[in-house]
């Protein structure tokens, strides 16, 4: 058995006659160790995936076991990254990293929760804004400690729901290889990353699984990032696999999405003269 | 082909605080074709939009000067078309009526039933055709800025300024609305300039790349012409052989510029 196992897993919203099954049949084997990502459209069901495997919601039908054991709710086993970063405003960073050590080793002493959190403030390098709060750090800062929160919790898995989707280009361009870096330093954990952006499933894992367009969205081929670490994102562009995989992603992406063909203007339309046009 | 639009020498620059001035563009050179389709990267903050909205008349031109059409541009109009990043919708009015505000003003001449035409045809043509009547609240970010294209288009402008039109979508909604762009484009192929820091979609639509260094004083750094045959469709244009290497060579652009500091330092000073 996989260690991270979904099995014909369905999840669909609203009241019954008037129901969206918004994802159908999800079928997902993730080995100890694998760092995976699902790429989809907006609105596709990644999140309620993700929310699923966190035990945040449960599927209608199917079954997720981690190691074995079936998810009902959740647990520390689990560390979960949000878009919006979800830290508490009145809290340092030190102070939301330590409220998660807490609430789980609860039996420490307090010296060895305040050393085991400064460990993970290194690990992100946020040592020089351990005292600061959330308002005063930039979007990247705040996404750095989301995750030595989530990491310091030693979780089985990871699980980021479009970490860097709220960042400027190049903020996510370095968080994405800070995340890596931190990912090989915590001795490659299991990770199930949620995008929307191919180049960062592509960047990032070892794994690329598209998710169709929803409703009724389902995990297309799952596709081996075979592509040497570290990886460049400049020179990836001339390693043929980096293209191979990328085309593919896309055109099953493009495949799965809505066609909506315009029809062509009627003549009529064309012949009009706007009568602003020679200001 | 004739030139439709030359920025000379342009320049912005603002009035600092303590004295002196800031300068944002510096001696910016650029000529586009009738007809072209013009990509302006760079990376946030670099300058881009600011020489977009010179060219679009929102902003007043510091230095040189800007000829459209073979006159000096002197402020906007309706011969330009302009889509912003942000959709910019009226929130209380549905989709028809925001297509139709503009319509109503330059087709003044027409009949309302002929602006209620135009109106919601340029809706139909991406892809809203069943949300006519629809207010912005109840559309997504990729249906609102479908919106904004059809009212661009809906102007019958004589040139498209596009700023980021699809900065603010995740990167296959982005996919989906560059080929309804391509598409409506296609139909007459109007002048277009377009500011975007996504490669892929500079290489997908334009004809001509423009490159921007990094601000202050940001200019034309680099120009890469777009080989790929038009029509295009997108897993033909990302199969052609070329495609690979001129976005390597895009994105080495923008890795020198958000590099080197010191650089930055030199270019103003001198």
């Amino acid at each position: 058995m996989a260690f991270l196992e979904l099995k014909n897993v369905c999840k669909g919203y609203g009241a019954r006659g008037d129901r969206t099954e918004v994802l159908h049949n999800i079928n997902l084997d993730i080995e100890q160790g694998e760092f995976v990502a699902i790429v989809g459209y907006s609105g596709a069901g990644k999140s309620t995936l993700i929310s699923m495997i966190a035990g945040l919601i449960l599927p209608d039908s199917g079954t997720i076991r981690l190691e074995g054991n079936l998810i009902t709710e959740p647990g520390p086993d689990r560390g979960v990254v949000f878009q919006n970063y979800s830290l508490l405003p009145w809290k340092t960073v030190f102070g939301n990293i330590y409220l998660a050590v807490d609430q789980v080793c609860p039996t420490w002493s307090p010296s060895q929760k305040s050393d085991h959190v400064h460990r993970y403030i290194d690990m992100v390098n946020l040592t020089a804004a351990r005292d600061k709060k959330p308002s005063e750090l930039s979007g990247g800062m705040r996404q750095r400690v989301a995750l030595a929160r989530a990491l310091a919790i030693d979780p089985q898995i990871l699980l980021m729901d479009e970490p860097l989707g709220a960042l400027d280009a190049l903020t996510r361009a370095t968080m994405q290889d800070e995340i890596v870096r931190i990912w090989e330093q915590a001795r490659k954990k299991t990770v199930v990353l949620i995008t929307n952006d191919v180049d960062e499933g592509i960047l990032m894992a070892d794994r690329i699984i598209p998710l169709s367009h929803g409703p009724k969205a389902t995990l297309g081929p799952s596709i081996a990032v075979n592509i040497p670490r570290p990886r460049n994102r400049k020179a990836v562009n001339h390693d043929p696999d980096y293209q191979r995989i990328r085309n593919q992603v896309i055109g099953y992406l493009l495949g799965s999405g809505k066609k909506v063909r315009p029809p062509a203007a009627p003549p009529a339309l064309r012949e009009l003269e706007p009568v602003g046009a020679a200001l | 082909m004739n030139r439709y639009l030359d920025l000379i020498n342009v320049g912005k620059s603002f009035p600092k605080k303590g004295g002196g001035e800031a300068i944002v563009v510096q001696d910016f050179n650029l000529t586009l074709e009738q007809g072209e389709f013009v990509c302006l990267i760079g990376h946030s903050g670099c300058g881009k939009s600011t020489v977009l909205s010179m060219v679009a008349g929102l902003s007043t031109i510091s230095r040189g000067e800007i000829m459209l059409a073979g006159r000096k541009l002197t402020g906007p109009g309706p011969d330009r078309g302009v889509v912003f990043q942000a959709p910019c919708l009226l929130p209380w009015m549905t989709a028809l009526k925001n297509v139709k505000l503009g319509v109503d003003q330059v087709f003044a001449k027409s009949s309302q039933a002929e602006r209620t035409r135009i109106a919601s045809h340029c809706l139909t043509l991406v892809g809203l055709g069943d949300s006519l009547h629809k207010k912005p609240p109840e559309l997504s970010a990729g249906m609102k800025q479908r919106v904004g294209l059809a009212r661009a288009f809906a102007l019958s402008p004589q040139m498209l300024l596009l700023d980021e039109p699809f900065g603010m979508l995740d990167s296959l909604t982005r996919f989906e609305l560059q080929q309804v762009l391509i598409d409506l484009w296609n139909e007459d192929r109007k002048t277009a300039l377009m500011v975007t820091h996504d490669v892929d979609e500079a290489l997908f639509l334009s004809d001509r790349i423009v490159m921007m260094t990094n601000g202050p004083a940001a200019k034309v750094g680099r120009v890469l012409q777009v080989p790929f045959a038009r029509p295009r469709d997108r897993q033909e244009v990302l199969a052609d052989p070329d495609y690979y290497r001129l976005r390597e060579y895009l994105i080495e652009f923008l890795e020198e510029q958000a590099e080197p500091k010191a650089e930055k330092l030199e270019v103003a000073i001198g």
